[in-house]
C-alpha cells in the first residue's frame, strides 16, 4: 500500500501564508478561551476534595444534589461515565488538615437515602500542594523546553531549534485552548499530555529537518524553499503514518479507557492532530522567517563532515604505524 | 537441507531472540502472581495514598518546653534560684535572682548543646532568654521528620497491613501509601492509627479549685482538659503530668475485671513504675486523670498504693482500644501531623481502570498491527513482531525493577504501541526510496536502515528529554507514565531498529527472496 507518490514534491511553502494564517487564527481564539473562559482547573492543581461514588441503580442528579448541599453547599456534582457515577466536588476550603476527618464517610451518609451507594475515589487536595503541584508541573515544562533547546541546537544549529521550539508553542497554546474551550479538567494527566505531545510533534519536525539537513549535505541545491518542499514531501507518507497509528492508539484510548483518564486522552488527541499539522506546515516555515541562510550552513556541515574524515584518516595512518 | 552461506553471526538476530525470550521468561511471573512481578499502582489496585505534613514547629515548641524543665529542676538541685520562668514558642527567658549566681548558671547552660543564650541585667538580678541555634532548630525539625516517619512505620507493621510504605517526601512531608485496603471501616482505622500522638500523661486531678477559663487555670499552675466522652465537662489537672506515655514499655487490650468494659493495660519501666507507686500511694483518695492526647479519658479515685508499674486505661470499644494499643505501644508522634493530600481509591474502581485500559490497549494493539501489515506487507509484519517483542519488554523491565504501573503509566504503554512502530516506519520509507531509485533488495535495505538512523535518534532522543522532564518533576502516579514511555522508547530503538534489521539479514542470508511487494509497494 502507498498513500503518496514517492516522487511527486509538493508546494507547501508556496501557501505558507495560507497555513501560517490558520495557526495565528487558532492561536488567537485558544488565548481568547484561555484569558476569559480560562480553565476547568482540577483539583490536583487548585486544591480540593473529588468524592466519585456508584450508585447501584441510576440516579437523578437534581436529587444527589439536594442531599449533598443538606451539608455542603457549594458542591459541584456531575455525571461521570455513566448515569449511576457520580463526581462530586468540594471546594478547597472544605479540606480538613484533620486526618482522621473523613470525607467518603460523610457523603456515604448523606446519599444513603437514594439507595446503595459505593464510594470508589476520594481524593484530597490541600491548598498548599495544590500550588507546589502547579510550581512542579511549570519546572517541568521549562526544563523539557530547555533540554529540547539545548539538544537540537547542538544537532543542528540554533535556527533549526528556535523553530522547533516555536513550533511546540504553538502545539502547546492550541492544544490548551481547546481544553479550556471544551472545558476539560486540567490535571496533572494533562500536564504529562501536554509534555508527550511536545515530545511528539518534535519527533516529526526532527524528521523533516533531518531530511533538510541531508539535502544540504547531498545535493549543490540553495534554493531552502525547494529544500523544505522537498523534504516534507519525502518524509510525508511517514508523518501521516505514524500520526495514524498514534492517533488510532489514543482514540481508542479515549473511547475505552475510561472516564478517569479522559483529559489526558483528549489533550493528546488534539495535540497529535496540531503537532501533526505544526510539523507539516508550520515549523518549516518558521526557518525561512528566522533567516536560514542554506549555503552558511552547508559549510559548516562540510568543514564538520572533513574535520571528521581527516580524523578517521589520522586514526587509521596511526593504526597502520603501530601495528 | 539448509543452504550453507557465508556470512558473518548474525548477531543483531541473536540479540534480538535473546531479548525476546528475557522479556517473554520475565513477563510470565507477572500474569501468574509470582515474582519478580509488576507492581500495580493505587490507582489500579484499590488502596490509599497520604501525604501528611509534620508539624515541626510543634516539635521545636516542645524541645523548648524541655530544655526549661530541665533547667528548672536542675535549678532547684543547686540551689541556683530562678524566678519568672516564660516559655514562649521557640524561646524561654527567666529570671536569675541573684546576679552572683551568673558564673554557675552559665556553667550549666553550657551543658546544653545547640541553645543561644542572651543575658540582660536588671537590678540584682539577671534575665537570662535561651533559644535554639538555627541549626538545632533544623535539627530538632529533621529528628521529629525521621522519629514520626519510624513511628508510623512501626504502626501500620503492628496493626498487619500487607506491603505498606511510609517514605520522606521534601523536608517536612510523609508519603504513605497503603494498597490493598478493603473497607471504609478500614480506611478510617488506619487514618487514625496513622494520625493519633498517641501521647499518654498521667496527672493529679485539682479538686481544691473551681476555675472555668485557661487563663485562670494557670494562675494555680493547671491545665484544662475536656472530657472524652463527654467533651463538655473540663478537668482541672495539676502540671507537670505526673508521668507521661515515654516510659511505657507494653501495652494490650483487654476486659476490666469488674465491669468488664473493653481496656488497655500498660505496664512502665521500672522507672515509670518507681514513680507511679510513689504518686499513687503519696495521693490516695485523689483522683487521678488518665489523659491521652490532651482528651481526659478516665480519673479514677486512687484506692491504694499502686506497685508493679501496670495501669489501664478503660475505652468505649475492643476496636479503639486495639488501635489505641498499637498507637501507644509504638510510641508518640513527637509533632503532630496534617492532612496535605489523600487520594483512595477502591478496589472495584481499581478493577475497572484495568480492565478499561487493557481494552484500549489491545484494541489499539489490533489496530496498529493490522495496519502496519496493510500498509507494508511483510515489513508490516516484522514491525508487528518487534512490537510484541516490544510489550514483552516493557512489562520484563518493570517487573525486574519493581517499577509500579499505575493508570497513566498503562496510556504510555497504549501510547507506545503506536510511536514504537515509528523507528519502523521511516526505516522502510527509506527502504521504499532506495528501491525506487533502481537499488537491489540487500543494497536498498541496509542503506534503508543507515539513512533512517539520524532521524530516528532525534526523534527518540527529544521524547526521553521530555519524559525524563516529567520523571524528575511529576508526582504519583504521573511517574509511572514517564516510567512507561521512557522504557518503551529504549525497547524499542533495540527491538525496532536492531531486531527487524536482524530478521531481514536473516530472511537475506537464508537466500529468501525479497521483493518490492514485501515492503507494500505496488509493482
Amino acid at each position: 500500500m502507498e498513500l503518496f507518490s514517492g516522487d511527486k514534491i509538493y508546494d507547501f511553502m508556496g501557501k505558507r501564508k495560507i497555513f501560517i494564517s490558520i495557526s495565528l487564527i487558532l492561536i488567537v481564539l485558544s488565548l481568547f478561551s484561555i484569558f476569559t473562559k480560562g480553565f476547568n482547573w482540577g483539583i490536583d492543581f487548585a486544591g480540593g476534595i473529588e468524592v466519585e461514588v456508584r450508585f447501584s441503580k441510576p440516579v437523578d442528579i437534581a436529587e444527589v444534589r439536594k442531599y449533598v448541599s443538606k451539608e455542603f453547599k457549594d458542591a459541584s456534582i456531575t455525571t461521570f461515565g455513566s448515569p449511576r457515577e457520580i463526581l462530586i466536588r468540594l471546594s478547597v476550603d472544605k479540606v480538613s488538615p484533620d486526618v482522621q476527618k473523613d470525607i467518603g464517610e460523610e457523603i456515604k451518609k448523606l446519599l444513603s437515602p437514594l439507595g446503595e451507594v459505593e464510594i470508589r475515589r476520594v481524593d484530597i487536595v490541600g491548598s498548599k500542594v495544590g500550588s507546589e503541584l502547579r510550581e512542579k508541573g511549570l519546572k517541568a515544562l521549562i526544563f523539557a523546553i530547555i533540554g529540547i533547546l539545548i539538544y537540537v541546537s547542538i544537532r543542528f544549529e540554533w535556527r533549526f531549534a528556535v523553530a522547533s521550539v516555536l513550533a511546540l508553542f504553538h502545539d502547546t497554546i492550541i492544544s490548551l485552548g481547546a481544553v479550556s474551550f471544551f472545558n476539560i479538567e486540567v490535571n496533572l494527566d494533562v500536564l504529562a499530555a501536554i509534555l508527550t505531545i511536545m515530545g511528539y510533534s518534535l519527533n516529526d519536525t526532527i524528521v523533516v529537518f533531518d531530511r533538510i539537513r541531508e539535502q544540504i549535505i547531498k545535493t549543490k541545491i540553495n534554493d531552502l524553499e525547494f529544500l523544505i518542499n522537498e523534504a516534507i514531501s519525502k518524509t510525508l507518507s511517514r508523518t501521516i503514518l505514524t500520526s495514524l497509528t498514534t492517533f488510532f492508539v489514543v482514540l481508542t484510548l479515549f473511547l475505552f479507557g475510561g472516564e478517569i483518564i479522559r483529559p489526558f486522552s483528549f489533550t493528546l488527541l488534539v495535540g497529535i492532530i496540531v503537532g501533526t499539522y505544526s510539523s507539516i506546515f508550520i515549523a518549516s516555515p518558521l526557518l525561512i522567517w528566522l533567516g536560514f541562510d542554506v549555503n552558511e550552513y552547508r559549510k559548516k556541515l562540510l568543514e564538520k563532515e572533513r574535520r571528521k574524515k581527516e580524523k578517521e584518516k589520522l586514526r587509521k595512518m596511526y593504526e597502520g604505524g603501530v601495528v | 537441507m539448509m543452504k550453507k552461506h557465508k556470512t558473518k553471526l548474525n548477531y543483531r538476530l541473536v540479540i534480538f531472540i535473546l531479548a525476546t525470550i528475557f522479556g517473554i521468561a520475565f513477563t510470565i511471573p507477572s500474569f501468574l502472581g509470582k515474582n519478580p512481578k509488576v507492581n500495580l499502582g493505587l490507582d489500579l489496585q484499590g488502596g490509599m495514598y497520604l501525604v501528611l505534613g509534620v508539624k515541626g514547629d510543634e516539635a521545636v515548641k516542645n524541645k523548648i518546653k524541655s530544655i526549661a524543665s530541665t533547667i528548672k529542676y536542675i535549678s532547684e538541685k543547686k540551689e541556683l534560684f530562678i524566678d519568672n520562668l516564660k516559655i514562649g514558642k521557640d524561646k524561654f527567658s527567666f529570671e536569675l535572682i541573684d546576679k552572683d549566681d551568673t558564673k554557675k548558671m552559665d556553667e550549666e547552660l553550657k551543658k546544653f548543646k545547640g541553645i543561644k543564650v542572651t543575658k540582660k541585667i536588671k537590678n540584682q538580678s539577671v534575665i537570662y532568654t535561651v533559644s535554639l541555634t538555627k541549626k538545632a532548630i533544623e535539627q530538632t525539625k529533621e529528628d521529629a521528620l525521621k522519629q514520626a516517619i519510624q513511628t508510623i512505620r512501626s504502626r501500620l507493621d503492628a496493626y498487619g497491613l500487607a506491603e505498606p510504605s511510609v517514605t520522606q517526601q521534601g523536608k517536612d512531608k510523609i508519603v504513605v501509601e497503603l494498597p490493598g485496603i478493603k473497607t471504609e471501616e478500614e480506611k478510617r482505622n488506619i487514618k487514625k492509627l496513622i494520625s493519633s500522638a498517641a501521647h499518654l500523661e498521667l496527672y493529679l486531678v485539682d479538686d481544691e479549685h473551681k476555675v472555668t477559663t485557661p487563663a485562670e487555670a494557670k494562675k494555680y499552675g493547671d491545665i484544662l482538659l475536656p472530657d472524652k466522652n463527654n467533651p463538655k465537662r473540663m478537668w482541672l489537672l495539676k502540671t507537670p503530668p505526673v508521668l507521661d506515655g515515654s516510659m511505657i514499655t507494653d501495652a494490650s487490650v483487654g476486659f476490666t475485671q469488674k465491669t468488664n468494659q473493653p481496656a488497655i493495660f500498660f505496664t512502665l519501666n521500672s522507672q515509670g513504675a518507681a514513680i507511679f507507686a510513689d504518686v499513687t500511694g503519696k495521693n490516695v483518695g485523689k483522683r487521678l486523670a488518665i489523659v491521652v492526647d490532651n482528651k481526659v479519658y478516665s480519673a479514677p479515685v486512687i484506692q491504694e498504693r499502686i506497685g508493679g508499674g501496670s495501669g489501664q486505661i478503660t475505652v468505649g470499644s475492643p476496636q479503639e482500644a486495639h488501635i489505641l494499643a498499637i498507637a501507644l505501644r509504638s510510641g508518640s508522634l513527637p509533632a503532630p501531623v496534617v492532612l496535605l493530600e489523600q487520594r483512595s481509591v477502591g478496589a472495584s474502581l481499581g478493577a475497572d481502570s484495568i480492565k478499561k485500559s487493557m481494552i484500549a490497549l489491545i484494541s489499539g494493539f489490533i489496530i496498529v498491527v493490522i495496519f502496519m501489515a496493510w500498509y507494508y506487507n511483510l515489513a508490516g509484519i516484522i514491525a508487528d513482531i518487534a512490537l510484541i517483542t516490544n510489550l514483552f519488554l516493557i512489562i520484563a523491565i518493570m517487573a525486574i525493577f519493581g517499577a509500579t504501573l499505575t493508570l497513566p503509566g498503562m496510556a504510555g504503554i497504549v501510547l507506545t504501541v503506536g510511536m514504537a512502530v515509528d523507528a519502523n516506519v521511516i526505516i522502510n520509507e527509506r527502504i521504499r526510496e532506495l528501491i525506487r531509485e533502481g537499488k537491489p533488495i540487500r543494497q536498498a535495505i541496509e542503506g534503508g536502515y543507515k539513512n533512517a538512523m539520524s532521524a530516528i535518534l532525534d526523534a527518540n532522543i527529544t521524547t526521553l528529554i521530555a519524559a525524563i522532564a516529567l520523571f524528575a518533576y511529576g508526582t504519583g502516579t504521573i511517574k509511572g507514565f514517564a516510567i512507561t514511555i521512557t522504557i518503551g522508547i529504549l525497547a524499542s530503538m533495540l527491538t525496532a531498529i536492531l531486531g527487524t534489521h536482524g530478521i531481514w539479514q536473516f530472511l537475506l542470508d537464508r537466500g529468501f527472496k525479497i521483493t518490492p511487494k514485501h515492503f507494500g509497494m505496488k509493482v
